[in-house]
């Protein structure tokens, strides 16, 4: 029987060899490997021990990290939330999930990207604990402030720009929602808190300003056509077009009809200067069919359309449709048919009128600042390309001046700025809500701000909503706050 | 009995072997002072444990579990006390590697009780503590009550009827345990929960010795040789067919794989050891291995434990119910904690689900590295080496095939855990002894500590007998 035993140990010693074989395969030769393992998150529990950065706007921190004495070592706190919610996004280690800046500027907070690699190397050796980089964003805010204010009670969002940077002013999106709920430890919490965000029909989590559901653009957009009008050398300010009160589509049986649904001024003729002014859809329908869908798609993509832009945030595309029939041509006249914007794009619009012609790429991102407050990195502004040429941007400017001066888009004047502005009442079918919008900037002469507001669901009254009552004032109070008065 | 023939000079040299062994650990008191120096030593490894995991996951030092861990040291202390008495001769290092392991596990578990913020008698350390009370004087009253463990080979067959009513217990009405994967469970009163097929362990290693001790005979003188080894005749194949079929049943019905591999197990590795023919070692590998293929086809719960095995770190596996997300886990575990550890209260062991009690090893691994798994590793082999030795020394063919077989089942059970958790071979639930949170382990593991003592103190007390 000893015989039997001897052999038997020697199987028990197999086995335990085997596991030894095995531990030390995965503690030893794998380990590496297994740790860059996508779903491993061990790893990626390590990387929240690192104090993150803040979002800094304006010197104060409006995203950033204290103690916790949880497992992650730090929380994420975010101050006045929904507020800053499209900007900032939030970060939660324990869904993995990341959105806004918290997603786009990550290697830079969690002190990770390329720049900062001396300074990791350095924190090593000098045995402080790893931290990441502060973000200085562009964003103002006390514009940030008023949009946001402005925008309560409604499904909208408001983008402002610095026309001559592409620094973006301010980004709010309403409604909106605490980010503080979702960057909590408590994954039942911060699984509930989400499930009742995404299966809310007003859609809180989309950031409207640059991304979710577009919306026609309606008659902000003649802006795009009278640029291309201009552009084409063929029209200026006077050119004229025949003023019926219906107008029936060219190779269709429908017809149109202006806003106020008579002719567009008393005369037999209307000029250009006027349709814009009194924003006439049958005039510009005329112009669209005259121009041709190419020239405007042209003009539309100089502006930016079916471009995406990444601030880093990455905006949606906005889209001007290709090889239209006359009849669809002459509904993108005046923002209808096929056209869809983001808020993003309308402010680009009047950005690049606004600078001279010229269209600047938008960003947010100011600075990149270590934790010994050195800049590691600094964005620099960048053109996207020229829309208009000078004096063309300067008719333009004086359309739209004249829109809010003694036109429909008298609800964004300011006292004692030469404010320059187009509304805009998109149609999105037979009986939906409108959308509504306001796109400008001031002062008109030595622009500092461009802004552009967009209402959806009709900002509540359905079709009864007036985009010079609702949306314009919304764009008056930013570009206020912006001019500081 | 080991019959020794003169010319077989291998034999002869091993019984010298062993009576010189004999001879210079036939210390009483020698061998019970060595007992008492390891004890301390591994009172001083689990309190230290302890100590650390506080410093590491507290920051500071948390007086009351440590009480807790004294009044356990003083209760191992009363074994090694009742021993100096009623079993001088016991070998010396089975207790200390027990109350080792023990106690490293319960530091883990109530490490990871700290990380998930449990406490009371919801904190699975509590509970650990109060078993660990249940166990070891479970332990001393086996030392006492058990004077000759010769008496067990007289309730062979009873044993054999305790071990199938405590497997099957869990598949009577009113009494399973609700909420787990496995039937294996029993709830009585619906607080106080067991699960039976632990103690069922011992009652079949001790009827299965009993068995064999009688029926050697018959199995080894017959049959034919093929292919170099002599077979059984289909009459003598018998018994292995019924506990293949139990085996199977516990499968099947009880939805439990590990403890059905465990009992096959310890019958083939003990019918080998009682007859010496590796025929039937063959045979019983080929029914194993068919009777896990055809569970793998009929039972899903077999299939998905194999294929989450082998496709571990696709990401749908990983992601699906019943899907190898904790085995993934635990690896992760063991890696993070690389050849060193994070250090005891400083790792991350309780993301892994289960980590107080299947996936105890990599929660240890993580925070001590390879070098603490190695090291309770080679507790573990110690362990069963003195399981083995026992049984070499024996000089009854019952002592030497109960601790043989006790020994092989925990051997087993770690190579199943361990090669489990760090997917040598696909994982089935049991229990890692000593060291996995569970009372009904913890008191089997040492009811086999005390089977153990008590076998060894019978070989060493008494002279040698060589019956021809």
């Amino acid at each position: 029987m000893n015989k039997e035993l001897r052999r038997l140990s020697v199987v028990v010693l197999a086995m335990f060899l085997a596991l030894f074989g095995a531990t030390s395969w995965i503690q030893v030769v794998q380990a590496d490997a297994l740790s860059e393992n996508p779903a491993n998150t061990r790893a990626l529990y390590d990387s929240y021990q690192v104090q993150r950065g803040a979002i800094i706007a304006e010197g104060a921190a409006i995203a950033y990290s204290v103690p916790s004495d949880d497992i992650y070592a730090f929380q994420r706190v975010y101050s006045d939330p929904g507020m800053w919610a499209p900007v900032t996004g939030y970060i939660n280690p324990l869904l993995r999930s990341a959105t806004g800046l918290e997603s786009a500027m990550n290697q830079e907070l969690s002190g990770t990207s390329g720049s900062q690699f001396l300074q990791r190397v350095e924190q090593i050796i000098t045995g402080q604990k790893p931290q990441g980089s502060n973000v200085a964003i562009s964003i103002l805010p006390r514009a940030q402030q008023a949009a946001w204010d402005a925008l309560q009670g409604y499904e909208g969002a408001v983008v402002a720009f610095e026309p001559a940077t592409g620094r973006i002013l301010a980004m709010a999106s309403t409604p909106s929602f605490d980010t503080n709920l979702l960057a909590a430890h408590s994954s039942s919490e911060v699984n509930a808190a989400y499930d009742v965000l995404d299966s809310d029909p007003l859609r809180p989590l989309s950031n409207r300003a640059i991304n979710g559901t577009l919306n026609p653009p309606g008659s902000t957009f003649k802006l795009v056509v009278a640029s291309a009008a201009l552009a084409s050398g063929r029209y200026t300010p006077e050119s004229t077009f025949a003023n019926p009160a219906q107008w029936q589509l060219p190779g269709s049986s429908d017809f149109i009809g202006n806003s106020g649904g008579g002719t567009c001024g008393p005369g037999e003729t209307v000029t250009l200067a006027d349709a814009l002014r009194l924003s006439c859809n049958i005039p510009m329908a005329q112009l669209a069919v005259e121009l041709g869908d190419a020239a405007i798609l042209e003009e539309a993509e100089k502006y930016g359309f079916n471009s995406s832009f990444t601030m880093p945030l990455v905006s949606t595309e906005s889209t001007y449709p290709r090889a239209l029939d006359d009849a669809q041509t002459a509904l993108t006249g005046f923002g209808q048919g096929d056209v869809r914007a983001t808020p993003l794009q309308m402010a680009m619009v009047s950005a690049g009128i606004a600078n001279g012609g010229m269209v600047m790429n938008p960003r947010m991102i100011d600075r990149v600042i270590g934790p010994d407050l050195s800049v590691q990195q600094s964005f620099d502004d960048s053109e996207f390309g020229r829309a208009l040429s000078e004096e063309d941007a300067a008719t333009m400017t004086q359309m739209m001046v004249a829109n809010v001066q003694n036109g429909v888009a008298s609800g964004a004047r300011i006292d004692g700025v030469e404010v320059a502005g187009k509304t805009g009442t998109a149609e999105n079918g037979p009986t939906a809500p409108y959308t509504l919008w306001f796109t400008g900037f001031a002062p008109a002469d030595d622009p500092q701000v461009a802004v552009a507001v967009v209402l959806e669901n009709g900002a509540g009254r359905g079709q009864q909503g007036g985009s010079n009552l609702l949306a314009a004032p919304i764009g008056k109070a930013v570009m206020e706050a912006v001019l500081d008065r | 009995m080991t019959v020794t023939k003169p010319g077989d000079t291998a034999e002869l040299k091993a019984d010298t072997t062993v009576m010189r062994a004999l001879r210079t650990l036939r210390m009483p008191q020698t061998q019970r002072n060595r007992e008492l120096g390891l004890l301390l030593l591994a009172f001083a490894i689990s309190g230290s444990a302890v100590a650390l995991v506080q410093l590491g996951a507290l920051g500071h030092i948390e007086w009351t579990i440590l009480y807790y861990f004294g009044a356990l040291a003083v209760l191992v202390l009363a074994l090694h006390i009742v021993l100096r008495f009623r079993a001088p001769n016991a070998d010396p290092i089975v207790v200390p590697i027990a109350t080792t392991l023990t106690g490293l596990g319960l530091a883990m578990i109530y490490r990871i009780d700290l990380a998930i913020d449990a406490q009371g008698w919801d904190a699975a350390s509590t509970r650990q503590i109060a078993w660990t009370g249940i166990a070891v004087a479970g332990a001393v009253a086996l030392v006492i009550l058990l004077r000759n463990y010769r008496v067990l080979f007289r309730y062979t067959y009873v044993s054999g009827f305790i071990g199938l009513v405590l497997l099957i217990l869990p598949a009577i009405p009113g009494l399973a345990a609700r909420g787990t994967g496995a039937a294996v469970w029993v709830s009585i009163g619906g607080l106080f929960t067991f699960q039976p097929a632990e103690l069922a362990k011992i009652a079949l290693a001790i009827f299965f010795a009993g068995y064999l001790v009688r029926t050697r005979e018959s199995l080894t003188s017959t049959g034919h040789r093929f292919l170099g080894m002599t077979w059984p005749r289909a009459r003598e194949i018998g018994p292995l067919l019924i506990i293949w079929a139990v085996s199977l049943a516990i499968i099947v019905l009880q939805r439990d794989l590990g403890t059905g591999v465990l009992i096959f197990g310890m019958f083939i590795a003990m019918l080998y050891t009682a007859t010496g023919r590796t025929s039937w070692v063959v045979i019983g590998l080929g029914l194993a291995f068919a009777g896990v293929f055809i569970a793998s086809q009929v039972m899903s719960y077999v299939g998905s434990r194999i294929s989450a095995w082998w496709h571990a770190f696709d990401p749908e596996v990983i992601a699906r119910q019943g899907g190898s997300f904790q085995l993934v886990e635990g690896i992760f575990g063991l890696a993070q904690g690389g050849l060193v550890g994070t250090g005891l209260g400083q790792g991350r062991p309780n993301l892994t689900p289960l980590s107080q009690s299947d996936y105890i090893l990599p929660s240890l691994g993580e925070e001590l590295g390879l070098i603490g798994v190695f090291a309770i590793l080679c507790l573990y082999m110690l362990f069963v080496s003195r399981g083995i030795r026992i049984g070499l020394a024996g000089q009854d063919d019952f002592g030497k095939l109960l601790a043989t077989g006790l020994a092989f089942t925990i051997a087993l059970q770690v190579f199943i855990m361990v090669g489990g958790v760090t997917r040598l071979i696909p994982l089935t639930g049991l229990t890692t002894p000593f060291l996995a949170a569970g009372g009904s382990s913890l008191v089997a593991n040492w009811l086999i500590v005390a089977l153990f003592l008590r076998v060894s103190d019978a070989v060493r007390s008494r002279p040698r007998v060589v019956i021809g």
